[in-house]
């Protein structure tokens, strides 16, 4: 018998009777406010929240913070210049020298700060993680309650790989000093879009 | 590796001779504590949340079987290797024939218990394959070459003056820097260099949906994405009780599992891995390492439930002051002492005596394992088979035949309250292990059963 058969047949033996999966109807967040709850809790993880008008209010407070002859890449070619549109076939490490990547988020959740980036919206799945400082744009009408809407509008969803980020890369391993930047980003920011 | 020559209450006599730096540990731990306290009360329905991740496991635990095969399914349609692993060996050696038909000598590996359990570094770097690991507490553990003592921080029993010596030595550091940001910096750095250039990467699995084939891996420094997304080769290795059953169950996980853990509303990273990228290849390892075996155990299968929050850890007042290396396993604190006698119950018969059985540890769970009841269980098992140690076996024999003769429970009783008031050198001395850290109390005049007798009339009327 194979290992495979040999852990399913004793799976299979010595799992109990049948117990139904409990209903989770009941779960659902209930805030009106809900823009400003996200901008509450992602701001207690240590992120920044601005709420803007479009992109080019985007593009202007971005270059206030960084310097433009840093490589700054984006997957939204809207964002204009100086901005890189990255290229989704380039080799991932190639990215290593990135000091401010934007891109947009599906979705975010306000209980917990989080941004739902599936793939296509990182450009290449390295993005979010291998950037100094990572920006991320959020239409305001795209803010769910918790995590439970979220999964309800991602569904199976179209991608290889997706992922909530919510704050920028941190530890506290030494001594549980909270230190920002632990691989990833050192900042992250959320641009709210209240208008299309 | 680890230290199985010693029992818990020897390696926490050793990790108690520093009181200051156990007090520390017990207030940083309690701190943790509190903070997962404040970020359970915010969520109003907190209880049922509890509740509904103990049935969803219930069920997964009921239905394992179909399960595995539905995920492995859809594992295979994403185009996703699947291996089976029996136990330690297979899965190490699953791993090493993978890198080698790549012919990689270089891994990144994020936190993975399951790969502690099984000593894959060990293994690999046996065979001349080189492993890092890119969680900075692993990091500082693997330099020190020692296991993790935590599930979620792993060297919370080091100061930061003892981790700028382990930076200095290994990694060429000025001598008595000890900020925990420059040592954070200096390990991203040193660190970035071997995640651009390793091709292989290893994780392990937070929670694994049958339903669509991804399993979903939880950090906060962003280390398994970064090994993942620049890897040629990305392996992950998973207990085949990672299961859940449809993909929304992770809301009601991803909700509870950071804020049992730290306190945080969600792990900075929630990555969900489906499909290899374009020219990647993906590999998950299923392993069982008496996983099966502890199933079909029932006053115990519930311990598989576990999320590995290691919030039983932070509450435990044993844990917090024997250090998590004292319970000379991977998986600590009272998580791991129903865990670990499964696996080898000679070697760790000692581990469920390591408790108070305060209850506390089962109070915090979020899926509501009866972690104290199993412990007390536990103890019973371990006695029945003839694993306690000799000390315990005479201390209980001597307390039973004590306890069903009330001649010689009176007695004694009377023997030892003299001895208290009236020699109690001969207790308040290194012999008598109770007087470890305790003062021994003064004795009481009489027993509740000389009062009685004193106090009441034959016919049980109260004198006056």
């Amino acid at each position: 018998m194979s290992t495979r058969e040999s852990i399913l047949a004793a799976v299979l033996k010595n799992q109990p009777p049948a117990s139904p999966l409990p209903d989770l109807s009941f779960l659902k967040g209930n805030r009106p406010d809900i823009v400003s709850t996200y901008q509450a809790v992602f701001t207690s993880i240590g992120g920044s929240v601005f709420v803007v008008d479009d992109l080019a209010a985007v593009n202007a407070r971005l270059l206030e913070n960084f310097d433009s002859t840093k490589r700054l890449v984006t997957t939204l070619p809207d964002l204009g210049e100086p901005f890189e549109v990255l290229s989704k076939t380039a080799d991932p490490r190639t990215f290593n020298d990135v000091e401010l990547a934007v891109i947009e988020a599906q979705l975010a959740v306000a209980e917990n700060g989080a941004v739902w980036l599936p793939e296509q919206r990182m450009g290449q799945r390295i993005i979010p993680y291998i950037c100094q400082h990572l920006a991320v744009v959020v239409r305001a009408e795209t803010i769910v309650p918790t995590l439970h809407e979220a999964y309800a509008q991602i569904g199976v969803g179209d991608y290889g790989f997706g992922a909530f980020i919510g704050g920028p890369s941190k530890t506290a391993d030494i001594e549980q000093a909270l230190v920002m930047g632990a691989h990833g980003p050192i900042t992250m920011s959320v641009f709210i879009l209240t208008t299309n | 590796m680890e230290k199985a020559t010693k029992d818990h209450a020897a390696l926490a006599e050793a990790f108690n001779q520093d009181e200051e730096h156990v007090n520390w540990h017990d207030g940083a731990l309690w701190w943790i504590r509190q903070k997962r306290d404040i970020a359970a009360k915010n969520i109003p329905e907190w209880e049922q949340l509890r509740e509904t991740a103990s049935r969803i496991k219930s069920n997964v635990l009921s239905n394992l079987h179909d399960y595995l095969l539905e995920f492995e399914a859809n594992l295979t349609k994403n185009g996703v290797t699947v291996h089976w692993a029996a136990d330690a060996e297979e899965h190490n050696r699953i791993v090493y024939s993978i890198l080698k038909a790549k012919e990689i000598t270089q891994m990144i590996k994020s936190k993975s218990m399951l790969t502690e359990e099984c000593h894959l570094n060990e293994y690999l770097i046996e065979r001349g394959i080189d492993v890092i690991n890119s969680d900075l507490g692993e990091y500082i553990q693997q330099l020190d070459n020692e296991p993790p003592s935590h599930i979620v921080l792993p060297c919370i029993h080091k100061r930061k003056e003892e981790i700028g010596e382990i930076f200095h030595e290994h990694l060429g550091t000025e001598k008595g820097v000890s900020d925990p940001t420059t040592l954070t910096r200096f390990a991203r750095w040193h660190l970035r260099d071997a995640f651009i250039s390793r091709r292989a990467a290893l994780t392990g699995v937070n929670f694994a949906v049958a339903e669509t084939g991804e399993y979903v891996v939880c950090t906060n420094e962003g280390n398994a994405d970064m090994g993942a997304h620049l890897s040629d080769i990305q392996i992950a290795s998973m207990g085949i009780e990672k299961i859940i059953p449809k993909k929304e169950h992770l809301g009601v996980f991803l909700r509870l599992l950071a804020r049992s853990a730290t306190g945080q509303p969600i792990t900075i990273y929630s990555s969900h891995f489906k499909k290899p990228r374009p020219g990647q290849e993906m590999h998950l390892v299923l392993v069982d390492l008496g996983r099966s075996r502890q199933l079909g155990r029932p006053d115990f299968r519930d311990s598989l439930k576990c999320i590995k929050c290691g919030a039983c850890m932070n509450t435990c007042p044993v844990y917090r002051k024997s250090g998590g290396l004292s319970y000379h396993n991977t998986i600590s604190g009272p998580i791991g002492a129903i865990l670990a006698p499964n696996l080898d119950m000679k070697r760790h018969a000692d581990l469920p005596f390591a408790s108070t059985l305060c209850g506390s540890c089962s109070n915090v769970c979020p899926v509501k394992i009866n972690i104290h009841d199993q412990l007390y269980q536990w103890r019973q098992v371990i006695v029945q088979e003839g694993y306690a140690a000799n000390t315990k076996v005479l201390g209980m024999k001597a307390m039973a035949w004590t306890l069903s003769s009330p001649g010689s429970y009176s007695t004694i009783g009377r023997a030892g309250r003299w001895v208290l008031n009236n020699i109690p050198f001969a207790v308040n001395n290194k012999f008598n292990p109770w007087y470890k850290q305790r003062e021994m109390p003064d004795g009481p005049k009489e027993s509740f059963g000389e009062w009685y007798a004193k106090n009441q009339g034959d016919n049980g009327s109260e004198k006056v």
